[in-house]
Parts: C-alpha cells; sequence; structure tokens
C-alpha cells in the first residue's frame, strides 16, 4: 500500500551551479558530495604567500605531478563535511562500547601481563608517529591544489589526531600517564624507534604535497597499519589472550580499509593523466616503500620477533599488488 | 597477578593535555628551522609555546560526537525546506539578493579560512594552538560546504546564484572580500590569526555573520538561519581562539606589541571596509530589517569595539588607527555603496532598486543626520529616471583602491561632498587610495599591494575578455564581452529588480500559492 501526498510542483530554472554541472557532464541534479567540489577559487590570485613567493596562493606546480582537471580526484567514499562527521561518531560510539565492555567484562585483569606490556610498548610510541601523519596531510591540505583532494587530506590528518588520542586513551586505559612518558621516551631514545623517527622529520621538509602524500599516507601508513594492527595485533596477541587490545583498537583497521580506498583511486587518477605521471609517482612509491620497510624493520623486529621480515615482507607485497592495480610499476 | 590498584581519575583539564600535549616532540634528524620555517620571520618571539590556553579543550571523539548531531539536525531542515519549497515564505525576493552576495562573497572566504587554517595549524609550534587551527581549518569545510548545500535551492530558481566560485575570481565587487582574504593567506601564520581569528571573527563577526543570519530570520529564510545557528557555537570557538592568540602574543615578549599593533591597525580598516558590502545590504536589501547600519556600527563597533581596546590598553595596545574615521563613516558608507551598485548593476551578479516611500522613510528616521539631506534626492532621482525609461547606468569604469579595491566613492571624514583621494608613489608609478588607513597599508608593505590584480586595470589591459574576443572589431561592445568572461547572464542575473525574472518569478509562484 501506498499513500500518495499532493504537493506544488515548481519547475526549477537549473539543478546545479555552473562549477559544478561542469565538473559532472552538465545541468543535472547533484549530489551533496558532487557540489563540494571546485569550491577551491582558482585564478587572478592577487598577492603571493610571503611564505611562498615562487607560487601563487593555490598552485599546481608546487607538486611535478600535473594535472588538467584537479577535481577529478574524486573520493570513493564520497564524504563531505557532513557524512564524514557522522561516520566518525558512529564509529567512536562504537569505540566507547567496546572500552566500556573490555572494562566491565574484567578483560582487563585477565590480560596476561606479557601481552599488555608489549601491547604497550608497541603501540604507545605510535602516539607520535599518528601526530607527525597529522602533520603531513594538513600539509597536503594546505598546499596541494583542489578542493576535491585537499579536502579529504584535512579529513585524514584529523583522523590521525583522533589515532593518536585513542593510543593514548589505551595506554591510559592498560596503564597510567606514566606508560605515555615511557613511550615518548622510547620514541625520542631507544634505536628501536630512531629510523622510523628519522622517516617522520624527513617527511616534514618535503615540500611537493604529493610526494608527501606518497611518502606518507601511501607508504608508510600502507605497511604500518597491516604490520601493526593485523600481523601484530590481530595475529599475534589476540590468540594469545589479547582480545582486550584487538577490541580497543579495532577502528584502526576499519579506518585503514576504508582510506586506501581513497588513496587507491587518487593514485589511479594520477597516473592515467599522463605516463610522467605514472613515472614519477612509481619512483617516489618505490622509493618510500623501501625506506618505510627499513624504517619499520626494528619496530616489527621488536613486536613479532623472528616473524617480523615475513609479516614485513607479506606488507609490502600486498602494497606493491594495490599500486600495480592503481597503475604504478613498483 | 592483578597487582594494578584503582586508577586515580583524571581531571577534564589533565586528560586534554595527556590528549594533545606531548604528541609533538622537537625535532632532531631535521633542523628546527627547516622544520618549522614560517614561526620567526614576522619578527614575534615566542618563549614557551606551552603557554596558550586552550579555551575548550576538545578531543577528536568530542568533537564528532557534537559536530554529528549538529549537521543530523542542520540537513534535516535542508532538506524539509528543498521539498517544500521553502522560498515560497519569504518576505520578498528581493532579500535574495543579501543571500546572493552571501554565496558570492562569504562562502568563497570560508573556503579560504579551510586552507588558511590547514597551514597554520601545520607550521605553528605547540601542540594546543595547532590543534584549535586545524580544528577551524575543518569548522570553515564545514561552512563552505554548508553553505552551498542550503543556497543550493535558491539556485534552482533564482538568478544570480549559480556560478558564485567564478563570479569570486573574476568579478569586479568580489576582488573586495577576495583581495582581502588573500592578504592574509599570503601573510605570516601569526598576522593570518591576528588578520582573521582576532580582527575578523572576534572584532568584527557581530557585523559581518550576525547581520546575514539575523536578515535570514527576519526574512523568512529557514534555511540559510538554520546554518545560522549552527554554526554559533563554531563562531565561539573562533572568537575565542582570536582573543587568546592576541593574548598569547602579547604576554609572550613585549617586543611583540608594536608588531601585533600595526597588525590591528590594518586589519581592523581592511575589515571595516569589507563591511561596506554588509552595511549596505542591512540598509536597503532586507524587506523586513533587523537595524541599520549605523545602529550596528555603534553597538558592536563602538560600544563593545571600544571596551575591548580599552582592556587590551594594559598589553599597551591602543584602539585601530582608522577606529576614528570608521566611527565618522557610520552615516555615510551604505548608502553611497548602494547607489554605486545601483549604477552599476549591469555588470553586477544581483539585483538593486529604489527603496519604496516607507522605505525611505525608514532610512530618514535611522540617519536623521545624513539621509534627506545627501542621499535621498539622489535616490529620488533614480527613481525617476527609472520610471521615464531611462535609468542611470554608469557606462565608465570607476577608479579602484589599490588596497581595499573598493571604487573610490567614500567622502573626507567630515566632509561628505567630497570624495577623499590619497596617492602614493612607488618605483615611479602612481597609486591611489580611498583612505589614509588604506594608503599606509600600502606604505608599509608596497611591494606586496603592487602585486594587486585589479578587475578595472584588468578589463583595460584586454584581461577580462574570453580568448578569441576581438576588441578591435566593428560593434565591439565591451560591457557584453566583459559580462561574457564574467559568466554572467545578461538580463538574468545583472540589472535592476523591477524588471527581473526573479521578480516575475517570485510573484507569479506566490499568487498561485496563495490563491486558487
Amino acid at each position: 500500500m501506498s499513500i500518495d501526498l499532493k504537493t506544488r510542483e515548481i519547475k526549477p530554472l537549473r539543478h546545479t551551479y555552473t562549477h559544478v554541472a561542469r565538473l559532472i557532464g552538465g545541468d543535472k541534479p547533484a549530489t551533496r558530495y558532487q557540489e563540494t567540489l571546485g569550491a577551491q577559487p582558482a585564478a587572478n590570485f592577487h598577492y603571493r604567500p610571503t611564505w611562498d613567493p615562487e607560487h601563487d596562493l593555490f598552485d599546481p606546480s608546487r607538486s611535478k605531478i600535473r594535472m588538467d582537471q584537479w577535481d577529478d580526484l574524486r573520493d570513493p567514499r564520497q564524504f563531505y563535511y557532513a557524512t564524514w562527521t557522522m561516520a566518525r561518531a558512529r564509529q567512536f560510539e562504537a569505540v566507547e562500547s567496546n572500552f566500556a565492555f573490555v572494562e566491565s567484562h574484567g578483560m582487563l585483569a585477565a590480560l596476561p601481563e606479557k601481552i599488555r606490556e608489549e601491547a604497550l610498548v608497541v603501540l604507545t610510541p605510535l602516539r607520535h608517529v599518528a601526530w607527525g601523519d597529522n602533520m603531513n596531510n594538513s600539509q597536503i591540505c594546505a598546499t596541494a591544489y583542489g578542493a576535491a583532494f585537499t579536502a579529504p587530506a584535512m579529513l585524514y590528518a584529523m583522523d590521525q589526531l583522533g589515532i593518536a588520542q585513542l593510543l593514548t586513551r589505551f595506554a591510559l586505559t592498560l596503564g597510567d600517564a606514566a606508560e605515555l612518558e615511557r613511550g615518548r621516551d622510547a620514541w625520542l631514545r631507544d634505536p628501536t624507534w630512531q629510523p622510523l623517527r628519522r622517516l617522520l622529520e624527513d617527511s616534514f621538509v618535503i615540500t611537493d604535497p604529493l610526494e608527501l602524500f606518497v611518502v606518507q599516507d601511501v607508504a608508510l601508513d600502507g605497511l604500518l597499519y597491516p604490520l601493526i594492527y593485523e600481523g601484530f595485533v590481530q595475529d599475534k596477541l589476540v590468540p594469545a589472550g589479547g582480545a582486550a587490545v584487538g577490541l580497543l583498537t579495532a577502528f584502526m583497521s576499519e579506518w585503514h580499509e576504508e582510506t586506501v580506498r581513497w588513496i587507491d583511486v587518487v593514485l589511479r587518477k594520477l597516473a592515467s593523466f599522463s605516463s610522467e605521471n605514472a613515472t614519477t609517482l612509481s619512483g617516489w612509491a618505490e622509493a618510500s616503500i623501501a625506506r618505510a620497510k627499513e624504517a619499520l624493520a626494528p619496530v616489527a623486529a621488536r613486536a613479532l620477533g623472528e616473524k617480523a621480515p615475513a609479516v614485513l615482507g607479506d606488507a609490502a607485497e600486498s602494497l606493491q599488488r594495490r599500486l600495480a592495480k592503481a597503475g604504478l610499476s613498483v | 597477578m592483578d597487582t594494578r590498584v584503582e586508577k586515580k581519575k583524571l581531571s577534564l583539564r589533565e586528560r586534554y593535555h595527556l590528549m594533545t600535549r606531548g604528541l609533538g616532540w622537537e625535532p632532531t634528524y631535521q633542523p628546527t628551522e627547516k622544520v618549522f620555517p614560517f614561526t620567526a620571520y614576522e619578527g614575534i618571539k615566542i618563549h614557551d609555546w606551552d603557554k596558550w590556553e586552550d579555551p575548550f579543550r576538545l578531543t577528536m571523539d568530542a568533537y564528532w560526537k557534537y559536530q554529528g548531531e549538529k549537521e543530523k539536525k542542520l540537513y534535516a531542515v535542508i532538506d524539509a525546506f528543498a521539498q517544500n519549497n521553502g522560498f515560497l515564505s519569504l518576505t520578498d525576493a528581493r532579500y535574495l539578493n543579501a543571500i546572493k552576495i552571501f554565496i558570492q562573497g562569504v562562502t568563497p572566504l570560508e573556503y579560504y579560512a579551510h586552507r588558511g587554517f590547514a597551514f597554520a595549524g601545520r607550521h605553528f609550534r605547540g601542540e594546543g594552538l595547532r590543534v584549535a587551527c586545524q580544528m577551524q581549518s575543518l569548522d570553515e569545510l564545514r561552512h563552505t560546504q554548508t553553505e552551498l548545500h542550503s543556497i543550493s535551492v535558491y539556485n534552482k530558481f533564482f538568478n544570480g546564484f549559480h556560478n558564485p566560485l567564478h563570479w569570486f575570481d573574476r568579478v569586479w565587487y568580489l576582488s573586495v572580500p577576495k583581495s582581502f582574504f588573500e592578504d592574509a593567506n599570503s601573510s605570516g601564520p601569526f598576522e593570518f590569526l591576528t588578520a582573521i581569528s582576532f580582527s575578523f571573527e572576534y572584532v568584527l563577526t557581530n557585523l559581518l555573520f550576525v547581520p546575514f543570519m539575523s536578515g535570514a530570520a527576519y526574512n523568512g529564510d529557514l534555511s540559510t538561519v538554520t546554518f545560522g545557528f549552527s554554526a554559533q557555537s563554531d563562531e565561539s570557538r573562533h572568537m575565542t581562539l582570536g582573543i587568546e592568540c592576541i593574548k598569547f602574543m602579547l604576554e609572550q615578549d613585549p617586543d611583540n606589541v608594536p608588531i601585533v599593533q600595526r597588525w590591528i591597525d590594518k586589519w581592523f580598516w581592511r575589515g571595516y571596509r569589507v563591511l561596506t558590502l554588509v552595511g549596505m545590504m542591512m540598509d536597503y536589501m532586507l524587506p523586513k530589517r533587523v537595524m541599520s547600519w549605523r545602529e550596528a556600527w555603534e553597538i558592536y563597533g563602538e560600544q563593545n569595539g571600544g571596551a575591548l581596546f580599552q582592556d587590551l590598553g594594559r598589553y599597551g595596545i591602543r584602539e585601530p588607527a582608522g577606529f576614528r574615521d570608521a566611527c565618522d563613516g557610520k552615516d555615510h558608507i551604505s548608502h553611497q555603496a548602494w547607489l554605486t551598485f545601483y549604477t552599476y548593476d549591469p555588470v553586477a551578479a544581483f539585483h538593486t532598486w529604489v527603496p519604496s516611500d516607507a522605505e525611505l522613510d525608514w532610512l530618514s528616521a535611522k540617519y536623521p543626520e545624513s539621509f534627506d539631506r545627501y542621499y535621498r534626492p539622489r535616490l529620488l532621482y533614480l527613481r525617476e529616471q527609472q520610471a521615464a525609461g531611462t535609468p542611470v547606468a554608469n557606462k565608465n569604469l570607476p577608479l579602484l583602491c589599490n588596497v581595499c579595491q573598493i571604487p573610490m566613492f567614500f567622502t573626507e571624514p567630515g566632509d561628505p561632498r567630497r570624495i577623499c583621494y590619497r596617492e602614493s608613489v612607488y618605483e615611479g608609478e602612481r597609486y591611489h587610495f580611498c583612505s589614509d588607513h588604506c594608503k599606509s597599508i600600502f606604505d608599509h608593505e608596497p611591494e606586496k599591494y603592487v602585486q594587486s590584480w585589479l578587475p578595472v586595470h584588468q578589463i583595460y589591459q584586454g584581461n577580462c575578455f574570453k580568448p578569441g574576443t576581438d576588441p578591435t572589431a566593428p560593434g565591439f561592445d565591451p560591457i557584453k564581452a566583459v559580462l561574457d568572461y564574467y559568466e554572467i547572464n545578461n538580463g538574468r542575473d545583472n540589472l535592476w529588480y523591477d524588471n527581473s525574472e526573479d521578480r516575475r518569478n517570485f510573484e507569479a509562484w506566490t499568487a498561485e500559492a496563495r490563491g486558487n
């Protein structure tokens, strides 16, 4: 059964904004996501930035990558602020109930000491990695070109702040504030973490926003998340009595799975635009995967012992498969 | 095995501190000056970045929760408004011209703020300040998008809404807000914060954002006013960031005081000039008026602003250099702007008109010192000419101020019968200004303002025609060629309200909606 309300129809003069119609192939009803595209001013800039007088405020020549239509870099998740915020709010409701569940079911007390210690030692310093990731994606948002790509970069940056804070809460739940100090100390001094810290600090001075995207989002995050949240947490800690650790960090795997969809589509679009793009991206990817593997090796060894090379190798292989699918040769 | 003792509950402040502070570190593999290359070149001295006080202590989980709730409610209203042809309940379609100015001139500024705060959020030191900037970057992205979404329905049924981003980069009057924000974004991070967070958000928001949103409430625009309410708590966070950042700079080192003072002088005046468009909107474009520009200026500018600068006196800050002249302008600027826009309506993407008799009387009552003496006779002349079928259109392009980029129509402080002209010579070229304060902004940083993309100069230089246009062809019509470059639909987006398609449609639709 259906009922039929009578409403007044007024014929519209047009269906969407002209700049949106241009991007979606004509004047037709546009989705909310589509109406956020093309929002970046693009012509007749007044003043060169005092912090980068070689370029316009928004300037595609900050990157070696060329595109004729930067707003083609669409997000397959179709995130705009509202859908992203509501999605994260929902996911963090689940995070909240996982924390509540772990605490109310005595799962912390049941956590074997060895697992607790290992989890804290490996995961707590990653707060700082997430903060570095937040810095790099803020930089990508500030200096890359086109609203279609820079907006998701900012969302990514804030996701990383959320992850840094989630890891903080994790450490405070399994331990106390002293754990944060211990993690920070390891990050700054323990040889296990120094190659990774060095990689991040080197990435802070990269000026090409798309190179930075490859170094950080593609290569480092592409290896780190599978290594830590699958190889270490899911495959090692959870079967050994660390179900609580798995529950409390479930967001990270979910987040990674979701964001690689965006990353891969962006790479595919960039690479398919020209063979020069594909070559440049492949060169960056190859170098930065090698570097990230090297930097993660001591962390992997600390987390996984003798299995480390195999797990890290698997992660690198599956990342390479992703990149091959996106049209890169690595 | 459970040797852990019951944990002490952390206070909100301690928790926030652990969640945010201490995430960052001093780099050692790269020099700090390379990782943070932009914190020193403006001359601001910071000794302890951790002295930055976090006023809101928001963590991301809380941010997502609050903002997600707000978005849900907002989009429900936007949907309902669109579904039910909510625009039929507007006081009058003239009102929509205020919203045209908003989407053409303000929405793109939200976008600039989004990118500018992303930059500040990366390049400041100190996690507290950076997280505050990053959250504002997100909020500004939100505002850009929700404005495009809530105004989208008007675009479907009315003209002057369809190409705001294209217009923003090209159309003459939009270079006023465009150059304003690009000036801020092209400055260093501290000046950016002074410009946007302090001068714009803290000092002037009540004169920019609030009049538009109150105008929406008064004129039946449920879509826009709901956005306004939804953005209100974001705005209060941004205002707090503004006052905190000023205090932070002033408290860190006495050498910062003169630098900050110069920025306050500059950005107060830059912001005030942009507000001319808002004053005009308040006095002329709202069928149901909220208050006059003069009244708004007296409350928010003179009283609140005056008190603020008195308060900042303890840091050695005085009121902005242009403050007195801004107060002097309150009887004039909205009228001078409207008269100018009326005569240039053939090249503007919104409609103007001569107010009705009742509206003229309202203006007389609100502006007893100036309206009847200087402005009513000119408006009556425009009405007369329009009735005779010869509406007054100015075909000569005006001289623009090289800094604020507003046509040179402002009058001398204290003498509303004489146009105010100032000029400076720099490297052999002469530059023109609307006031002492725009001139002084130029004189301090001429290498920046010689770069201004002045729309009138650009038209005369032939840079505002579509490729392939031949200005030497017989019968060449420069105005039509410029409209073509602007992508303004001649006869639909521009010209006066009385004969507009907007008016015809609105009257037909509402008549049909209210009769049988």
